[in-house]
Parts: structure tokens; sequence; C-alpha cells
């Protein structure tokens, strides 16, 4: 604002003094309508921002992982000066570490599977954005138990750089690092694109099923054949009704007409496949469980888990109409579903949608799947 | 060494000037974020140079280089930061910067950039802008031009760039995901390169008319 107001006084002096005397009422009233509008322009952005339940936007990812901390100490500690929360038993001896991580904005998305038999550490960036390599090289030193630390990426350029260079990292301090990379969402996808698919919901059944696997004592060689195993069997896809607001940026990071819904778009806001006008939950859910099983062929009696995630600004009461529906589609195919997940596990923000993401299991996905969880935003016995 | 903390100065002033700008072109087809990376990135530079008492060249640049890397998070912050370690390596413990060395370091930094990106020209990202900036600056030092002569060569050549980033499909960064759609929307990437390089222009011409 202040800036503007500058730029304002700028022109007035540029004026030379005959011009600004002959016209000074119609350049004092010029004037004053720009600063109204410029005011008013900036009230409005300020209205925007304050429809936000924050203090200060510089500060958002440090409040919330203070807050996250004071709510869960049985579970979480915080590296001190880092943007980085372990286990509060870290490093846990003789374990391999699962360090995972990403931009903040999609809680419970990481911190919230930091705990017995999922995650180690979990690394919070800025908002959408991923971590910086020493965030993540903390993350790594705190948790190695000895046994090397598995990093779970999320397939998107910044979150592999900023991973790898802290891989680079520990390395050079002997800390054996190995890292899989999730890229689960069928929407966008083209294999023959060099960078692939983005990772999205799917990666919480990585955290599970590896933290699980981990949990046993298994080498940080088997730990990623296991992660890596998830991967390959694992597809998403989403929808957005609405878009979201990132602090820093104080309006919607895309907009989309009364009737429009985004289908298939990332979950940072990023554009999806295309817009069509909003079709009933039934009808959307079944355009994206076909696209995923095109992609996923299931046969007759195969076995899988489902997850139907929200994205921050849907109630449970759509996403379990939504389930009902995935249910349907599965049983009509007579896959089984062993699990189910149903509620916010990868949010966008306040963005209003949903993906769904379904696992096809073997033997030992099953039991990894379904051995006990202890963490904040996932127990399971 | 002074004209260097200047030409950092610039850089910080033309990026944070143009924080909004760029999320908005990273909206289009990216995740609307690389505005405010940068400008987070650019504002911790400008807080380390006002304290920092660095000895040469190189160890502003690397300084630079190390801060974006541990502030700007993204794809931005490991590819600018790599740009800027790299571009050190060829100045370390010197004083005075000439053309040749200007020329070198843009190349240097571009190498980094292709590493650590796996990256290379026509993928619709800042490469676009850069190498065609190198290229032509190499040839106004071939043609015995002056820096400034020569920053003007490479400035126009990324801007060329990057309206070419607008014609191509993107096949890396997170506009890759949408193939055709990104089809019409200029890089992020290649225009903050592109804005780099105008704002450090501008001060060239700038410093060579003082004499």
């Amino acid at each position: 604002m202040m800036v503007k107001i500058t730029k304002v006084k700028t022109q007035i002096d540029t004026l030379d003094q005959p011009t600004r005397k002959k016209h000074f009422g119609a350049v004092g009233f010029f004037i004053g309508t720009l600063l109204a509008l410029i005011f008013w322009h900036e009230l409005m952005k300020e209205a925007i921002i304050v429809k936000k339940i924050i203090n200060n936007a510089e500060q958002v990812v440090e409040e919330m992982l203070q807050g996250v901390v004071l709510a869960h100490p049985q579970y979480v500690k915080r590296v001190e000066g880092f943007n980085v929360l372990v286990r509060a038993n870290s490093p846990v001896a003789g374990k391999v570490g699962l360090v995972s991580g990403g931009g903040s904005g999609h809680e419970p998305s990481h911190a919230g599977y930091v705990g017995k038999g999922m995650l180690d550490g979990a690394v919070a960036g800025a908002v959408f954005t991923s971590p910086t390599p020493d965030q993540v090289y903390e993350a790594v030193r705190a948790v190695d138990g000895g046994q090397g630390v598995l990093l779970i990426i999320k397939n998107y350029t910044g979150d592999i750089m900023n991973f790898e260079m802290a891989a680079e990292m520990a390395d050079a301090d002997g800390i054996k690092v190995a890292k899989v990379v999730v890229n689960d969402d069928v929407a966008v996808e083209n294999s023959t694109w060099t960078t692939g698919r983005r990772g999205i919901a799917g990666t919480v059944f990585v955290h599970k099923i590896a933290g699980a696997k981990a949990e046993t004592g298994a080498g940080l060689e088997e730990v990623q054949r296991v992660a890596e195993k998830v991967i390959a069997n694992v597809r998403s896809m989403g929808m957005a009704l609405s878009p979201c607001i990132v602090p820093a940026a104080g309006k919607p990071s895309f907009t989309l007409a009364e009737n429009e819904v985004e289908i298939g778009m990332g979950i940072h806001g990023e554009p999806g496949t295309h817009r069509e006008a909003i079709r009933s939950a039934d009808e959307t859910t079944e355009h994206l469980v076909d696209k995923i099983l095109k992609d996923l062929p299931l046969a007759a009696g195969d076995e899988v888990a489902v997850m139907v995630n929200g994205l921050g600004g849907t109630p449970p009461m759509e996403l379990y109409i939504i389930n009902r529906k995935v249910a349907e589609l599965l049983g009509k195919q007579q896959v089984v579903i062993t699990k189910t997940f149903v509620g916010n596990y990868m949010t966008s923000l306040e963005m209003a949608g949903f993906s769904v993401t379904i696992l096809k299991l073997d033997a030992e996905l099953k039991e990894l799947l379904l051995a006990p969880a202890d963490t904040p935003a996932l127990v399971q016995y | 060494m002074a004209n260097v903390i200047l030409a950092i100065e610039v850089l910080a002033d033309i990026i944070i000037a143009n924080k909004e700008k760029l999320t908005e072109i990273d909206a289009a087809i990216g995740d609307a974020d690389h505005g405010i990376n940068m400008a987070r990135g650019f504002e911790a530079v400008r807080t380390k140079l006002a304290t920092a008492k660095p000895d040469d060249i190189g160890a502003v640049l690397k300084m630079v280089g190390m801060t974006l890397i541990s502030t700007v998070g993204g794809a931005s912050g490991p590819l600018y930061g790599t740009a800027f370690m790299r571009a050190a390596g060829v100045v370390q413990g010197q004083q005075v910067l000439n053309s040749d060395k200007a020329g070198q370091m843009l190349a240097a930094a571009i190498g980094g950039i292709k590493e650590r990106g796996k990256a290379v020209k026509g993928e619709k990202t800042m490469l676009d802008a850069l190498e065609p900036a190198y290229e032509a600056f190499q040839g106004g030092l071939a043609a015995g031009k002056s820096l400034a002569e020569c920053m003007e060569l490479a400035t126009a050549a990324a801007q060329a760039g990057l309206e070419y980033t607008k014609t191509i499909i993107a096949t890396k960064g997170r506009a890759s995901y949408l193939g055709e759609r990104s089809l019409g929307h200029q890089d992020a990437g290649a225009t903050s390169s592109y804005l780099m390089l105008a704002a450090l222009t501008e001060l060239a011409k700038g410093q060579e008319q003082e004499g």
C-alpha cells in the first residue's frame, strides 16, 4: 500500500508547476479517485487474507509446528531450530528410519504420520513448497538409528532435487540413505514424459506399509523394496470444487466458475486435465475410478485397500457418499475391499474436493497394511 | 567487488518487485509459488549482505547460492542456488570482474542448472531463456563489444527465449504434468531468469555511461 501511494506522489511531483495550478481541481479529483480505488483494492485483498484464521502469513508453518508438538508430545518432538518433527523417542536404535515431507498445507501429512508403525521424521517446507536440503538433512540425522534412512518423496521436481541434495549431504556423513518416489496420480500421467506423474494421497499407503516393514527390524533394502512395491500398485485421482488460498499469496490459486469443477488437479492447485460442469457424486466418482482402473486393471477376487481422501474443504458426509459409490463399482467387478480409509489424509488447505486411491494388495502388502500403527493421524490396532 | 554486491542488490530488488507477477505466471501452469519463494530467498540474501563481509567476488556469490538453497525451497532454490555456487567457483578469490569472466560465470551457472535439474533446452524451463542468452553474450564478446552491449544482446535473446516458452509443451517441472495445457503460457523460471538478466543489463549500461 505504501508503495502505491508513493508512486502517486511521484506522479504529482513530475507534473510541472503551471499545469498543476491550472488543473489542480481535475488532477486532485483524479488522484483522489485513484487513491480511493487503491485503498478499496487493498481492503479487498486484506479481506481475503482475513478469511484465514492465521496471525501472520510468514509465521504459519512455525506456529503450526508449535501447535502440533503441544498437541502430541507423546508422539513427536521438534528438532531444535528446524522445521522438522521426529518421533519423541528418536532415533530408534536398530531400526531403519523413515523420513517424508514436503510443502506444508497438506495436513495431517506429513507430521501426522510420525509414530510407531509409520514415519520417524517429517520435514515441513513453506506452504506448498518442498523443504530445503538442510532441513531434510537434519531430519535424516535425527532419525538415523544406525540402520540407514529411507526418504519417501512425492514426485515433484523441487522435492526430488532438495531431498537428493540432502541425501548427498547425509552420504558424506556416512549415513546410509535410500529413496523412493511416489507417483500415484493417474490424472495428468503420460509415461513418455520424463518427469512422470505427481505423487498424492497414495503416499500415505507408502508411509503405512514401509513403516510397518521397518518396525519388523527389516534392513534398508527390504524396506525400500516394500515401498517400491506399494508405489507400483497404488493409483489415485482427484477433483476440486473450489481453489485454495496460499497464505503468502493471499488469493485463490485458481478460479472456477460457479458451476464448474476441475478434474484431475494437483494437491497444490495445479491445473488438472479439464474443467466441466459439476455432476452428481456418483457420476464424478465413476469417472475417477474408471481412470484409475484403466491404469491398474483389477480382476475378480483381487484384494485392494481404498482411500477416499478429502482435500480440506469437503465434509465427511460427502466423502462417505463417494465411498459408497467406490465400493459399489469395485463390488461389480468382484474386487474385495480389505480396508477402507475415509477422511482427510492429504489435504490442500481449504480446497473442496476429494481424491480416490486404490492400492492392489498381495499377501505381504496386506499383512503390513493391517499391522498396528500409532500416530497422531492414524491409529490402528 | 562493490559492483558485484550492487549487482546482487539489483537482483534482489527486481525479484522482490516482481513477486506477485511471477507467482501469477506460475499459477497458470504450476503451483503458484515461484514469486513468493524467490522473494523469500532474496529477502534473506539482502539481510545477509547487510552484515556479512565477504572477502572476494567468489565469496559473495557463494553466500548468495547457499542462502537461496537454504531458504527458497521448491525447484528454484536448488537450481538458482546451484547456479550461483557454480558461478562463484569461476571467480574464487577475485576482486575484479571482466567480460570474459562474466561469460564463464554464465556458462558455469547454466551447467549447474542442467546437472541439478537434469534438463536441456526446449523443455519449457529457465534454460530456454539462459542458453540463448549465453550464446548471444559470447557472440557479442567475439565481436569485441563492451560488457553492457554483450549484456543487452543476452537480454534480448533471453526475451526471445521467454516468448518461445509460450509455444512449447512443458516436459520438466510441475507444468509438465499438464502436457498440452501448458501451451500458450510462459515459463515462470524463464521469466525470473530474463528479469535478472534485464536488471543486470540496466546496471551495466548505467555504469558504462558513468565511465
